[in-house]
């Protein structure tokens, strides 16, 4: 017998190898061997087996290695970052951009300005680990240092989680089905378990409850984004999220933001809405495609906030009121008083 | 020569994600020229014309598409060193989930959208199965559990592959492809070559302009389905 260098991972018995990876149990099917190793199952097959399976022999041999490498890689989950700091590039007139920021796990910043002065071109640097190389000239470093390039497009998607007002979810399942799926993906322990408590957590920030049943279409957009947050929250790997606008939807956003700062992410959001920006522990002022300050929020601010967030409820009773077929013919407190001046 | 094959179901943002990263790639100095290939009509050679970026679109006809593709996929080289390019795209929609024009030491992309359903990555064969770089685009509009579902059900069906998020509108993902693209190997031809999958075998009557059905007018490779023989 020649001594054939036979790869670890192909020692694998069949059945370990199909528990490891749904995908390596669809390609091997049914087998009346489960205890014959990878190696041993691929020297049965046969010139008709590969013209089924669509592989050459030693295509098959590497994209087996591959999903069984990949798949005990999943078990070390979540990416984990001490730290983002984004360094300054240019203006639209090229002027230079004087900005060096640094942020941490469980930071809440804000980002704001008018419409089209750059808010977004911000999120997409950080998107893509900038590194000069965008129209900003803006540079991001993770923990302190910059990605080399094949570790920036390996590790850039996998970084940054994003949540968007136009986004919808398009697919023809379940919530509970899809969202079980989601868990299945990242080799949870318990993929049911995991679903049922992201949907739990959903329903917390919802203001209309839904259950695993609902087809994920038909969610309100409230719902959708709800279960948007909840999943990026407990589900997804990604260290850094990136919101664009979540303000209009009907859920509870203080807890929305809570929620991902209790799982240890570094949130961005670009708002216009005054509750959401001074939520945020630091606010960034983009101006003409700059950062043009950074404000650390305030006491003063911070005292402000429950005010807003009185008058915030106050309109959302309004709403409900009207919602349900009520009149307005005299405006209820505090919008009705004397003492509130436009 | 660099040659890059792209390919995707119709409608998925070949051509938007190819003018995005030009723009990348032509901004670092490279000359670029593209060849579309299309089955009955094509108006995006336009759209290249207004980059100004040389461009030759084949139009297989009748022809098997991919067929078509790959008796012209070399003339099309000699074609873009002759104008002076130093990177040929080759793009082409995957008429049927079989097929698949890549080649071997050429770089293979895979165009597909998130649109398109978390299940598709599995449907799609060797055009996905056996390109370098998968490219998903539409990512804008979905979930990022949606996202993440579908690039995990592309890594299941092509592990060895690079997965790029491409935003066709933006150009976000243009810097990642044309990082990839330009690491490209140096041909100076694609005779000897081998397509990474060979082209289905079907010489039938219907090949050659048959149109009638029956079984009196089925001749050459013919293959029937088989059906259950029992209410389930």
């Amino acid at each position: 017998m020649s001594a054939h260098m036979i790869p670890p991972a192909l020692s694998l018995r069949l059945d370990e190898a199909q528990r490891l990876n749904p995908a390596v149990a669809a390609l091997i099917g049914s087998t009346p061997k489960p205890d014959l190793s990878l190696a041993g199952w691929l020297d049965t097959l046969d010139t008709s087996d590969f013209d089924r399976l669509k592989f050459s022999r030693v295509e098959l041999e590497a994209h087996l290695l591959a999903l069984i490498l990949e798949a005990q890689g999943l078990r070390n989950p979540v990416t984990r970052i001490d730290s983002l700091r984004i360094l300054g590039g240019r203006d639209k007139t090229g002027l230079a951009e004087n900005l060096d920021l640094t942020l941490r796990p469980g930071a809440i910043v804000s980002v704001v300005g008018p419409t089209g002065s750059g808010k977004s071109r911000l999120l997409h640097d950080i998107e893509c680990l900038a590194q000069g190389d965008t129209p900003s000239g803006r540079r991001i470093l993770i923990d302190g240092e910059v990605p080399e390039p094949v570790r920036r497009w390996a590790a850039s998607g996998k970084l940054v989680a994003q949540l968007s007002q136009n986004m919808n979810f398009v697919v023809d399942l379940t919530v509970g089905d899809f969202v079980e799926m989601h868990a299945e993906c990242r080799a949870v322990d318990n993929p049911e378990q995991a679903a049922a408590e992201v949907i739990a957590c959903a329903n917390r920030l919802a203001g209309e409850k839904f259950s695993a049943a609902t087809s994920l279409t038909q969610l309100s957009g409230g719902q959708s984004r709800a279960l948007m947050i909840a999943d990026v929250a407990l589900l997804s790997t990604s260290p850094i999220v990136l919101i664009d606008e979540i303000e209009n939807a009907g859920i509870n956003r203080r807890q929305a933001l809570d929620l991902l700062v209790a799982s240890d992410k570094i949130v961005l959001m670009s708002t216009h809405d005054p509750i959401l920006a001074l939520h945020a522990h630091k606010r960034i002022v983009i101006a003409a495609g700059a950062v043009s300050e950074v404000i650390e929020t305030s006491e003063a601010e911070r005292a402000h906030l429950a005010t807003l967030e009185h008058f915030d409820r106050r309109m959302s009773e309004l709403r409900e009121k009207l919602r349900h077929g009520a009149r307005l013919d005299a405006l209820p407190l505090p919008f009705g008083t004397a003492s509130w001046t436009p | 020569m660099r040659v890059i094959t792209v390919a995707g179901p119709p409608s998925v943002g070949k051509t938007a994600l190819i003018l995005k990263t030009a723009k990348t790639l032509r901004e670092e100095g490279q000359r670029l020229a593209v060849v579309k290939f299309d089955c009955l009509s094509t108006d995006d050679d336009l759209l290249y014309r207004r980059e100004k970026i040389p461009v030759a679109a084949g139009l297989a006809g009748s022809v098997c598409p991919d067929h078509f593709f790959i008796a012209n996929i070399d003339d099309c080289l000699q074609w873009a060193t002759e104008i002076g390019a130093d990177l040929l795209i080759a793009e082409s929609a995957g008429l049927c989930n079989r097929c698949s024009p890549h080649v071997q030491g050429a770089l293979a992309v895979c165009v597909v959208d998130n649109l398109s359903g978390v299940h598709t990555p599995k449907k799609i064969g060797p055009m996905l199965k056996m390109a370098d770089v998968v490219a998903i685009t539409k990512g804008d509009i979905v979930s990022q559990a949606e996202r993440e579902v579908f690039a995990h059900n592309v890594w299941r069906a092509n592990p060895q592959a690079q997965i790029v998020a491409f935003n066709g509108l933006t150009g976000q993902g243009s810097g990642e492809l044309a990082f990839h693209m330009r690491a490209a190997p140096d041909l100076e031809t694609l005779e000897g070559r081998r397509l990474r999958f060979p082209m289905p075998s079907a010489i039938c009557s219907y090949c050659i302009g048959e149109t009638c059905i029956g079984e009196n007018h089925q001749r050459g490779n013919v293959r029937k389905m088989r059906f259950p023989e029992v209410f389930a």
